[in-house]
């Protein structure tokens, strides 16, 4: 899986590992608060859901009970009224409002619906006969649709919950899937790279520790080749010197002044 | 992302049906004439002569054209005959709602945002 992902093009360096991590942490918070958003969100679009169905259920009824109402009214005027109607709409009395409530960051609109006043196109419809059922058909009509509206706006927070919930889900799962096992994947990468970093450090300090140890010991014996060949040419100078003996006693004051001198300056 | 510009000024209810549902519905007092020369009406009735393509310019003209719809009413059997149309339009506003009508009950089945409800919960 995680090798699938590959990962980011970065310089193994100590900066872009802190970098990686950041962001993987970052990735990580970010992938949570989002599991908890979509879950939110799922939650109420499935009370939505369940409110539709039923508000569907309550609308076939009431619809049902206004087109028996209308039934009425053409029995009790006696003819079609309806295009006498049609002609004398002018201006809506019923008209919705939008409103917004927020859910996690979502705004869901909310229509609700008012009646203008003193708007009435419909005043002398029914004035021959048949006023009193024009009249209940019409309460019949404004309560059906107010559930009608109140169904709209369910409708409407259920395709825009619909829509961000994919969104919410598909981040989720490109955080979870993608971006989380890539940045571990880097991760590893520079861990590595550095190990091998470190491991080609120590090889070269050792080796220059060895190279150094070596000339140390050259060194060492050059000296000591130089000593011996010293005291080979002193053992040389001395041959001569045992032969005359007489004038190094006269030079022994001076050697045990030197001497004292040397103990004084200690 | 609906922001708040784009449903401020809808306040109006929008019809397409049959006559007894828009006579119903007008009764209510949704129906709205603009002003104007070029005065347009927020309802339609559909009869058994009116063409498809009526109804579908309607409905283009009350989703697309018209900024000042909050709801489209639409009878069952006149959005079967533009089913295509109404299931393809998914924006949240104007919101579509699928009403029964006195000849044809209602049928959940056929409505394009219970048939989405019901795909999701796999059923």
């Amino acid at each position: 899986m995680s090798g699938a992902v590959g990962r980011e093009p970065v310089f193994p360096t100590r900066q872009s590992l802190g970098l990686m991590k950041s962001k993987l942490k970052g990735a990580e918070i970010g992938h949570s608060l989002l599991k908890r958003k979509s879950e939110a969100l799922t939650k109420r679009f499935r009370e939505i859901t369940r409110r539709i169905d039923e508000a569907k259920q309550k609308m076939g009824r009431v619809m049902q009970i206004a087109a028996f109402s209308l039934a009425e009214v053409s029995y009790a005027v006696g003819g079609d009224i309806g295009y006498q109607i049609q002609e004398s709409a002018k201006q809506a009395r019923f008209r919705v409002r939008a409103k917004q409530e927020n859910v996690s960051g979502v705004f869901l609109p909310q229509f609700e619906s008012y009646t203008e006043e003193g708007v009435n196109d419909f005043g002398l419809t029914g004035l021959g006969k048949g006023g009193q059922q024009i009249q209940r058909c019409r309460e019949t009509y404004a309560r059906a649709v107010e559930t009608l509206v109140e169904l709209a706006s369910l409708q409407t927070a259920f395709l825009i919950l619909d829509e961000v919930i994919k969104v919410v889900n598909r981040r989720v799962n490109a955080i979870e899937h993608v971006i989380i096992p890539r940045t571990e994947n880097t991760i590893k990468y520079i861990n590595s790279e550095l190990d091998e970093l470190d491991r080609e450090e120590f090889y070269r300090l050792k080796k220059v520790s060895g190279k150094k140890q070596r000339d140390v010991a050259q060194a060492d014996a050059e000296i000591l080749a130089a000593r011996q060949k010293a005291a080979e040419k002193e053992a040389e100078n001395d041959a001569p010197a045992t032969a005359a003996p007489s004038t190094e006693e006269t030079e022994a004051p001076d050697v045990l002044g030197e001497q004292e001198d040397t103990d004084v300056i200690f | 992302m609906a922001s708040a510009a784009t449903y401020k000024d809808r306040q109006f209810l929008a019809v397409i049906g049959d006559e007894d549902s828009v006579t119903g519905l007008l009764l209510a007092g949704v129906g709205h004439v603009t002003d104007g020369p070029d005065s347009q009406r927020n309802f339609l009735v559909v009869d058994g002569k009116t063409e498809t393509s009526e109804i579908e310019r309607t409905f283009q003209n009350f989703t697309q054209e018209r900024k000042d719809i909050a709801i489209i009413l639409i009878n069952q059997h006149i959005a079967e005959r533009i089913r295509h149309t109404v299931d393809t339009f998914t924006d949240p506003f104007p919101a579509i709602l699928e009403i029964p009508s006195k000849d044809h009950p209602y049928d959940p089945e056929k409505d394009s945002v219970l048939k989405r409800v019901r795909r999701l919960f796999g059923e």
